[in-house]
């Protein structure tokens, strides 16, 4: 019978037989659908990439007032079409490691400080320039001034001085950090002629696709760059098309009418309606993005770790994911990081929704009243509901939290990061360094639960320079100990990233990096007649 | 007899290119009341005090404000709108691409829905409170009464999911061929047909039921015309002036007003663009998309008041 079905299986990713009929018989020789269709999709797999075709992407997170200039990146659209013309040093790989693309290899002194990346050859710019190490320093150079307003600033702060010797280019760091290669892989530092000091939204990198129409919250257009230089693994289709929809609705009817071969943030409402449509494959990878209720560690009541504890333990974690989420994402624990974290210590114990306990922490903290939380439409997808769902399970603790509901236009500048009880929401980081200094340092700009321990900070910074992998995770296992007993933020939980595909895309790979297999589905996957 | 009517309509002209000033200086001013200053908006958080001051310098914020306006004017009047702080691009070339789709859609729209309003304003005259009256009322209210987004997505459903006929996204550019644009903005431009025609019906048929109390009609009927004869020859000419007000108003919404069916159907028309500008605080897009829409309103109530008269012969020969 296997034999039938390989030799069936092989037929069609030979384009010899349909889809439907290799079902049909398979179901005929008494195999379940779903077996049949991953045998089906590892049998495509192993056939190979198709070449040819255009591959369309209708996606949300475009405007009109986006640039091709990598450093201006913020939303989805410029991200994922930035995927497809430019390339960074390296990349995560989907198995949380490093890939790497320009830089070949990347190296450290003994103390973590220096680090030497050696340039590959033979990589050409889509204006037939071959790229060196003087184009790598100069991006680099580029985005690490402040004048520059990239948005990998932050990630590059760290960075004291840049040299070229000979095809290697030396980054010298003020502090020590085992976790440099990471930072390169920022979406942001894209490698561009010269470092794109003379014209930065020239659009000309080293990507699998040269653009061919830009226009930005309407739609961008590339064809396949002749020279890229790993053809077999990136750069299918002739052509890749982003199209900008940003209504969900119109974009999965755009799916199901084949206007478009993908899309992203599909709705959790709806994925249990959309699964069952012919031809779309939902595709939702587990991330590193959470929805955190953040609170002041620095402004009362909230400088009273009772009664944070108290919420915290109010918050029914498992309701929340099935309500809010659909069940597409994991319970969070009240820490900013989770197991799609390289180096993270799986044996934390979970915390659990306890209405006694949380009534006698309450008590214990002697506050009363009611508590006033912030929370808005933007914050998060469900955020005003995720509000009222907790405001019902704190009742049942005898917390009373007053909802207050803020316009979407300002939260991110009025409510988020100024008020002292507001829901949020962070993408997450490649590591569990970049997250706890993006946010959790005494001194981060986005310190947004007011979260300044000395003590803390000290363990953060000696976690950074540590090489030894063991001692790094017993710090980090540490830290996330004390910020689940003692920070200032509840994590309900981590949201998955939900795409989704239509007939006849093959070559897509989970990444918990960002949505979209990290940006790549454009380039990655290939259309299968 | 020429004369007073050339008067009249020239008095509307001069009287809409002052109003268009005038709201010129209010949008000028307007944004200049916005909070915050747009160098600061530009250069965000990490702005340090020198760059400040150069940005001011180099936008010219450091000049009064009078003449700021003067400045900004004569470069409109130049066809110089400036260029966007968000993406630095020439607001002038954006524009005209967008504001190109959006007359286009409008006059896709226009073009169905008045002569469709108006005939079955007639019918429903011709056959008032009977049956096909009331149907013809109903369908259009009904139509009307449905928000924009509903229907945009009912139409989604049928004609692009289940039976795929037309395209549900809408997108064009410069390269479009005519054809496929047509089939581009078919399903936007049925979503608006059916947003604006009821309120044009029934003003049509409003009208021109006013008019038929007149005692002229009753003399067409007594002379043993066909009632849609009387309709035609005697009651519409008199009903003209309400209908092409309605109209004209009509038509500025198609134009300003359809955000929501360009972001249904991702059609790249001028509200999608000004909305990401606001978004942005983009203040001189804002300015040039406010004017814009300014002049169309003003323009197409120029044109409303300008039929009234060459309709009405009272007007027309002023004692």
């Amino acid at each position: 019978m296997s034999n039938e079905l390989d030799y069936l299986s092989r037929r069609v990713a030979a384009g010899k037989l349909s889809r439907r009929d290799f079902l049909g018989r398979a179901a005929a020789l008494g195999v379940a659908a779903t077996v049949a269709n991953s045998m089906l999709s590892s049998a495509v797999r192993a056939a190979g990439p198709v070449k040819g075709g255009t591959l369309k992407a209708g996606l949300q997170g475009g405007e009109s007032t986006n640039s091709l200039d990598p450093a201006t990146f913020l939303s989805q659209v410029p991200f994922a079409f930035g995927k497809c013309w430019g390339e960074t040093l390296v990349e995560l790989a989907p198995g949380g490691g490093i890939e790497y693309l320009i830089a070949e290899e990347i190296g450290s002194s003994k103390d973590a400080k220096t680090w030497t990346m050696k340039i590959r050859k033979g990589v050409q710019f889509h204006n037939g320039k071959e790229v060196s190490a003087d184009d790598v320093a100069a991006t680099l150079k580029r985005h690490s001034d402040e004048k520059s307003k990239s948005g990998a600033l932050g990630v590059l702060k760290s960075i004291d001085t840049i040299k070229v010797d000979g095809g290697n280019v030396v980054v010298t760091l003020k502090d020590p950090n085992a976790d440099m290669p990471y930072l390169m892989a920022d979406y942001h530092i894209i490698i561009q002629p010269n470092g794109g000091t003379d014209k930065p939204d020239a659009g000309i990198g080293t990507g699998p696709y040269k653009i061919t129409g830009n226009q930005p919250g309407v739609k961008h257009t590339a064809a396949r760059f002749d020279h890229y230089w790993q053809p077999d693994k990136y750069g299918h289709a002739d052509q890749v098309e982003i199209v900008v929809v940003n209504d969900p609705t119109a974009r999965m009817a755009a799916l199901q009418g084949g206007q478009v071969n993908m899309i992203n943030r599909v709705e959790p409402k709806i994925v249990d309606l959309v699964k069952r449509l012919p031809g779309v494959t939902i595709r939702a990878a587990s991330g590193r993005g959470f929805y955190p209720f953040n609170m002041f560690c620095d402004t009362a009541p909230f400088d009273n770790n009772d009664l944070r504890m108290a919420l915290k333990l109010a918050m029914d974690r498992e309701e929340m994911l099935q309500k809010i989420l659909r069940g597409y994402g994991s319970v969070g624990n009240d820490m900013p990081v989770n197991a799609a974290y390289p180096l993270f210590a799986e044996d934390f114990e979970q915390r659990k929704f306890d209405p006694e306990k949380a009534a006698a922490a309450y008590k214990k903290s002697g506050h009363s009243g009611s508590i006033l939380m912030r929370t808005s439409d933007v914050a998060f997808p469900g955020a005003v509901d995720a509000a009222q769902l907790y405001q019902q399970s704190a009742a049942k603790a005898g917390i009373k939290i007053e909802i207050k509901r803020e316009p979407g236009d300002g939260y991110w500048t009025e409510v988020w990061n100024k008020q002292p009880f507001s829901l949020s929401y962070w993408g997450g980081r490649p590591t569990q360094d970049q997250m706890y200094s993006t946010a959790y340092l005494s001194t981060a700009d986005w310190n947004d639960t007011r979260w300044k321990r000395p003590d803390f900070d000290k363990m953060v910074l000696s976690a950074r320079g540590e090489l030894d992998e063991a001692k790094r995770k017993k710090i980090y296992r540490d830290m996330g100990e004390i910020m689940r007993d003692e920070g200032g933020l509840i994590v309900p939980f981590f949201n998955q990233f939900v795409d989704a595909t239509g007939k006849g895309v093959e070559g897509w790979v989970d990444n918990p990096a960002q949505e979209l297999s990290n940006g790549h589905a454009l380039i990655e996957c290939w259309l299968q007649a | 007899m020429s004369s007073p009517i050339l008067r009249l309509v020239a008095q509307r002209i001069l009287l809409g290119l002052v109003l268009l000033l005038a709201v010129s200086v209010l949008i000028f001013a307007g944004t200049q009341i916005l909070p915050g200053d747009v160098a600061q908006a530009i250069l965000g958080q990490s702005a340090t005090p020198e760059a400040l001051a150069n940005l001011r310098e180099q936008l010219g914020l450091n000049d009064p404000a009078w003449l700021r306006y003067v400045h900004w004017l004569w470069g409109i009047l130049h066809g110089d709108f400036g260029t966007a702080q968000s993406s630095g691009l020439d607001i002038a070339s954006s524009i005209s691409t967008r504001l190109k789709n959006t007359l286009f859609l409008a006059a896709c729209a226009a073009i169905v829905a008045v002569p469709l309003a108006i005939i079955l304003g007639l019918i429903a005259v011709r056959y008032r409170n009977g049956f096909v009256d009331k149907l013809i009322s109903g369908l259009a209210l009904a139509s009307t009464s449905f928000p924009e987004f509903f229907i945009g997505y009912v139409l989604i459903y049928f004609f692009a999911v289940k039976w795929q006929i037309f395209p549900s996204i809408s997108t064009v550019d410069d390269s479009t061929p005519f054809l496929e644009r047509l089939q581009a903005v078919v399903l936007p431009a049925t979503a608006l047909t059916l947003v604006v025609l009821a309120h044009m019906m029934r003003m049509t048929r409003a009208a021109i039921l006013n008019v038929m109390q007149s005692a002229y009609i009753e003399t067409a009927e007594l002379k043993g015309l066909k009632a849609f004869d009387i309709i035609r020859k005697h009651a519409f000419p008199n009903a003209i002036a309400p209908v092409v007000n309605v109209v004209m108003l009509n038509l500025a919404y198609l134009i300003v007003g359809v955000v929501v069916v360009e972001v249904i159907f991702v059609y790249p028309g001028m509200g999608q663009y000004l909305v990401d500008h606001v978004a942005k605080r983009d203040v001189p897009v804002v300015q040039a998309v406010g004017l814009i829409f300014a002049a169309v309103y003003i323009t197409l109530n120029i044109v409303a008041d300008i039929a009234a008269i060459v309709a009405n012969p009272r007007l027309r020969h002023p004692k």
